[in-house]
């Protein structure tokens, strides 16, 4: 039987919807594992956590200090290196501390480590059989992890569905077992995003570019396409990174989340990423002249066409 | 400063539609456009700025074939001053755990105050920086998207969910991982390439390395990939056909249905 543990984001004292997440895909590995929650943090805003965590997990252990009351991925690692017990399976959210906590983790725990799991397939003996995709999402792969010493698996947040069973865990303090905390990486401040002139949170209609725009000149032609919709632009992440539009326009985890009526994604291959930041159901129309895009999966209605042959003639018949 | 840039060939996701072979044992590869992993560009141009600022040298390194040669001369002729190859038979197969080990023992071969990677590959797992970083036990930090030189230390930026940023200040030695958008990668022109042409690079195997055979490769994975697969999917988009304007019409219909048009 298989020891897993979940490692459990919150904010201000409370859980991620990562802590639900986590407990559905423990059972995925092995229905009948013991599974324990580990919080780190300091105060009262970890015990609130704590609170939180046992209403999903049997166990819960607790791990206090004044050094972990940011989740510094260098600390963190730290503290779960003394913690977690050799050989067992650690389950962490696939997000910006995921990443930068867990692959050194798996190091020195000398386990395997798996990233971005979408699914899980259980153990065979030591083998655990997990989905995952590459090539930003265009091919989906098994692959096989040995877990005979113990494994560091990162999950993409949103693909396992929390099953609503709850649990009245204990919480064990464990603050003891952390050990030297001291690290070469100071965490400073968090810098909020700028806002910018346009907030396209709160619009209804979003015409969003991606790649498939190809220059910053044909940014006009998305913009006349929403002017004539009476749509707001936004954009994915390669559109900002080449600096095409500001940070404020960018929909996704590392950008704005959007609850718009109607979703006009243009050019846009679809990464999880740029669909987390898509909520509140909305009619998505895809337009790619990659038929095999991602985006296809998600949408509601699909257009196999280019982009900027398309939304002139759109413009133009809505003139 | 002596900065190291790990770099990767990878196909090339905005040129290519990916397909996966009937055997399901690989994509199809044959007509693929390769090109250096979209992160790595940002990393390398990242490390000539740092250099260019502060003084030192840049070198790029891949653990690949000799077909990788290629992407490190397009990264000399952005500014890197050295490539280096590290190839060998015993190394096909790795897992990302593998892939750490062999840059280790390069980096472990150098005098590098900085280490570069790419925050992720075409394989999207993100692991290489962190677990080299863990093997060195150097500090790491990822989704770095900003970095400034202050004394014997870095001020460093991390991306960090809704578009805000993570400041931390890192001791050195220590390795990065860099998110796209951090800088605006130069321009490489053919005659910057063709400049950089006959620069001979150094291709380093086990041996060279003190690479124990067995310790790396696919005998060494933990994580393999069983397979390939399309997986069975939800009922996706209602794909609408016709001329342009049919579809255009169509659409248009489907919008105002659901007030997305007037």
């Amino acid at each position: 039987m298989a020891q897993i543990f979940a490692y459990i984001a919150h904010k201000n004292g409370v859980v991620e919807d990562s802590a639900a997440e986590l407990a559905v895909a423990a059972k995925k590995i092995d229905a009948a594992a013991q599974v324990t929650a580990i919080v780190t943090g300091s105060g009262s805003t970890l015990d609130s956590a704590c609170q939180g965590a046992a209403k999903l997990y049997a166990q819960v252990w607790k791990v206090d200090n004044a050094a972990l009351a940011y989740p510094n991925g260098e600390v963190v690692r730290k503290a779960l290196a003394k913690i977690v017990p050799a050989g067992s399976i650690l389950l962490v959210p696939h997000d910006t501390f995921g990443m930068d906590m867990a692959p050194g983790l798996s190091i020195k725990l000398d386990a395997a480590y798996a990233a971005d799991i979408v699914g899980l397939d259980g153990l065979d003996g030591a083998t655990l059989k997990a989905v995952r995709q590459e090539f930003a999402g265009m091919a989906h792969t098994h692959v096989a992890i040995d877990t005979a010493k113990g494994a560091v698996l990162t999950l993409r947040p949103g693909s396992f569905q929390p099953d609503g069973a709850g649990a009245s865990g204990s919480v064990t303090d464990k603050s003891g077992d952390a050990g030297d905390l001291s690290a070469k990486r100071r965490f400073l401040q968090v810098v909020e995003a700028e806002t910018g002139d346009v907030d396209i949170t709160k619009a209804d209609v979003l015409v969003s570019v991606g790649r498939g725009i190809e220059d910053a000149e044909n940014i006009s032609i998305a913009q006349e396409l929403a002017d004539a919709m009476g749509a707001v632009v936004s954009c994915s992440r390669p559109i900002v990174d080449a600096k095409w539009l500001e940070k404020a326009r960018q929909v996704g985890t590392s950008g704005k989340t959007v609850k718009p009526k109607v979703y006009m994604a243009m050019g846009i291959s679809g990464s999880f990423q740029h669909l987390g930041g898509i909520k509140g159901s909305p009619f998505i129309v895809a337009v790619n002249k990659n038929p095999k895009a991602p985006i296809f999966q998600v949408a509601d209605v699909g257009i196999v066409e280019n982009i900027l042959e398309f939304m002139p003639a759109m413009t133009e018949k809505l003139g | 400063m002596e900065i190291l840039v790990c770099v990767k060939r990878v196909p090339d996701t905005a040129e290519n539609e990916i397909s996966i072979k009937g055997d399901g044992t690989d994509i199809e590869r044959d007509d693929l456009v390769y090109s250096v992993n979209e992160w790595d560009n940002y990393a390398t141009e990242e490390a000539i700025q740092i250099r260019d600022k502060v003084g030192g040298s840049v070198t790029v390194v891949t653990v690949g074939d000799s077909e990788s040669e290629e992407i490190l001369r397009r990264q000399m002729a952005m500014g890197a001053d050295k490539g280096i190859l590290l190839a060998d038979d015993a190394f096909e197969g790795s897992d990302g755990r593998g892939i750490a080990s062999i840059l280790k023992a390069e980096i472990q071969k150098g005098k590098y105050d900085l280490v570069l990677t790419g925050a992720q590959a075409d394989d999207g797992a993100a692991q290489v920086g962190g677990m080299l970083a863990a093997m060195l036990d150097w500090p790491y930090a990822s989704l770095v998207n900003k970095v400034d030189v202050e004394g014997g230390k870095l001020k460093i930026g991390r991306e960090i969910e809704g578009g805000n940023q993570e400041m931390n200040e890192i001791e050195l030695p220590c390795v990065l991982s860099i998110q796209t958008g951090i800088n605006e990668p130069r321009y490489v022109g053919i005659r910057g390439i063709r400049k950089v042409a006959s620069v001979e690079i150094p291709s380093h195997g086990a041996g060279d390395l003190g690479i124990a055979a067995g310790s790396v490769g696919a005998a060494a994975a933990k994580v393999k990939r069983a397979d390939y697969f399309t997986p069975e999917l939800g009922k996706g988009a209602e794909i609408l056909e016709g001329s342009m304007e049919e579809k255009i019409d169509k659409l248009i219909e489907l919008l105002k249905a659901k007030g997305g048009l007037k």
